[in-house]
């Protein structure tokens, strides 16, 4: 067992296609990177969420044009509290990256990406229905797991494992 | 056979549309599934999927135990692939931890993934011919789907709940006529799917309720996040064992089935073509089975065999302290996903550095694909709804979770 070391160095890493992609046409959207076993993690800036997701898909240079998934993490008890994960896979490049978004725990928001892939639809759901992330566009935010009159999201961190709620 | 023209959707004012719930109890909708329909008399305009019944928030119960502990419990999320969902957590885990993973243990697991794919698909041929008004097909595919069954129980002791490869390798030895019956099934497998496609291939009636009924173009497939043996059959050549290898499929050599018209027939014909790859790739793993170890050379985190355990004082030491405080995982996080028999299955797990996962959250297959369902089947009948939802090849313990 020797791992290697994350490489979080935004330099060494702009050979990768989605990193050279937000550089060159949206350089301000990227707030850090990693490189950990393999997996290409970018943070990117909240209000440009949206942006740098159609770029992705549409660029010609990238093409991720598949969204596999979106969830988020609950960092309790320290800031910015969430994160929100998008897992994009580039289907003519066999190529996977993971979109990272912080926010913080006191009225988490962002754009939802539903206008680039529909399929973000159910996801941002139960993100927002588990985590109480809102998801501002979106065209039908509403519970999807928990019933509708469910108070509570059930895997933020400070939410109890066991006993009455 | 001529091609059914698509149904036009009728322009109708608000007294004449009626709101119509199909489920959760519905017996086509395969398990709990409830789909509220706007419907104009037999068609219909609109169609919601709502889910969440058998929601049993697996995902907040991960947190709380040892990553060893989670195994069993990724057997109920997609419980007619429970070997996968043990295959694509543990290599999340493994790839955390950074394991390597002996080629025997690797085989194995290959050969038990397309038993489960055969078990899977099976599954539904039988209860999608059913919902469809083919009663007999269902018999054939139980018939073998049993054999599977008894082969999962001689390996790990379960029929379906099998839990059965660890992190690190496998939970036991497989029994010594193993491989062996499983060459026994896998020489009279492929006639059994000749008789299936003799019944249903050419059938007419069955022609008539799948051509060209739900559906769903290449564009939309993926927009729509849709997976698997849904995607191929729009006309999108991918598969994550050809296209993104894990666990030495890159040694194998088989075909991906992919079909152009995105309908129900495309979508049948493509899983029954995945049963007689998925029987080759079983046989090359019979043939080409490596010897060796079966777990990974990790003492920290494989349990030790039991003879050694009765032995040797470091293995009982290292036996106990797995078994009571687990062991501890490095900090980091993994987006691991694999081919499962209705599409990528994915499982990302994050470690904050202890023994238990601080998130481990499930891609599943089944929810992206029944977001296609209003694609699939607004503007025709209710008939084909029921044709729409075999054809995805729901599982509701997948979606809810």
């Amino acid at each position: 067992m020797s791992l290697r070391p994350a490489i979080t160095d935004l330099e060494m890493l702009k050979e990768h296609p989605a990193v050279a992609c937000l550089l060159a046409n949206l350089p301000s959207s990227i707030e850090a990177a990693k490189f950990d076993r393999d997996e290409m993690s970018l943070y990117v800036v909240r209000s440009s969420i949206r942006e740098a997701c159609a770029l992705l898909r549409d660029h010609s240079s990238c093409r991720f044009n598949f969204l596999s998934d979106v969830t988020a993490v609950d960092w309790y008890p320290s800031e910015p509290r969430f994160e929100v994960i998008y897992h994009l896979l580039s289907i003519p490049q066999k190529e996977r990256v993971r979109l990272k978004v912080r926010l913080g725990g006191a009225g988490p928001s962002l754009d939802s990406v539903t206008s680039i892939w529909p399929a973000a639809n159910f996801f941002e759901r139960e993100v927002y229905d588990l985590f109480g992330i809102r998801f501002l566009a979106h065209p039908y935010l509403r519970r999807i797991q928990m019933p509708e009159n469910w108070e509570g999201h059930p895997l933020r961190k400070d939410y109890p494992v066991e006993g009455y709620r | 056979m001529p091609e059914l023209a698509p149904i036009p959707v009728l322009d109708a004012g608000q007294d004449r549309t009626m709101i119509l719930n199909m489920g959760p109890q519905h017996p086509s909708t395969h398990g709990v599934l409830r789909v509220i329909l706007e419907i104009d008399g037999e068609t219909v305009l609109r169609i919601m999927p709502d889910i969440g019944y058998l929601h049993t928030g697996i995902e907040k119960t991960c947190e709380a135990k040892f990553y060893q502990q989670v195994v069993p419990l990724t057997d109920r999320i997609d419980y007619l692939c429970p070997l996968t969902n043990n295959l694509c957590y543990c290599l999340a885990v493994e790839k955390l931890l950074d394991l390597d993973i002996p080629p025997k243990a690797q085989w194995m697991r290959v050969l038990l993934n397309e038993l489960t794919r055969i078990n899977s698909h099976l599954v539904w041929l039988g209860t999608h011919a059913l919902d469809l008004g083919a009663m007999t097909v269902f018999l054939y595919c139980f018939r073998e789907r049993e054999d599977i069954l008894r082969l999962f129980e001689a390996v790990s002791g379960q029929r379906m709940m099998t839990s059965y490869f660890r992190i690190g390798g496998l939970a036991l030895e497989p029994p010594l006529d193993f491989l062996g019956r499983v060459r026994d099934f896998a020489r009279r497998f492929p006639a059994k799917v000749d008789e299936y496609e003799n019944l249903l291939t050419a059938n007419p009636i069955w022609l008539m309720r799948t051509k060209g009924v739900a559906r769903l173009t290449a564009e939309d497939a993926v927009a729509l996040g849709a997976s698997g043996p849904t995607l191929r059959a729009s006309g999108v050549d991918f598969d994550l064992r050809r296209d993104m290898p894990y666990s030495s499929y890159e040694q194998f050599r088989f075909e991906v089935p992919v079909a152009q018209e995105g309908d129900v027939f495309a979508r049948y014909i493509c899983r029954v073509r995945e049963l007689r790859e998925s029987n080759k790739i079983v046989e090359q793993a019979l043939a080409g089975m490596p010897e060796g170890p079966i777990k990974a050379e990790a003492p920290k985190v494989v349990l030790p065999d039991r003879e050694k355990m009765k032995t040797q004082m470091e293995a009982l030491i290292y036996h106990f302290k797995i078994i009571t405080e687990g062991f501890s995982v490095p900090a980091g996080e993994v987006y691991q996903a694999v081919e499962s028999p209705r599409g990528e299955m994915g499982y990302y797990v994050v470690s904050d550095g202890t023994a238990k996962p601080y998130r481990v959250h499930m891609r599943a297959a089944c929810l992206a694909n029944l977001q296609a369902l209003p694609a699939m089947c607004e503007g025709r009948l209710i008939a084909d709804v029921v044709a729409a939802i075999g054809s995805i090849d729901i599982v509701l313990g997948e979606i809810d979770r």
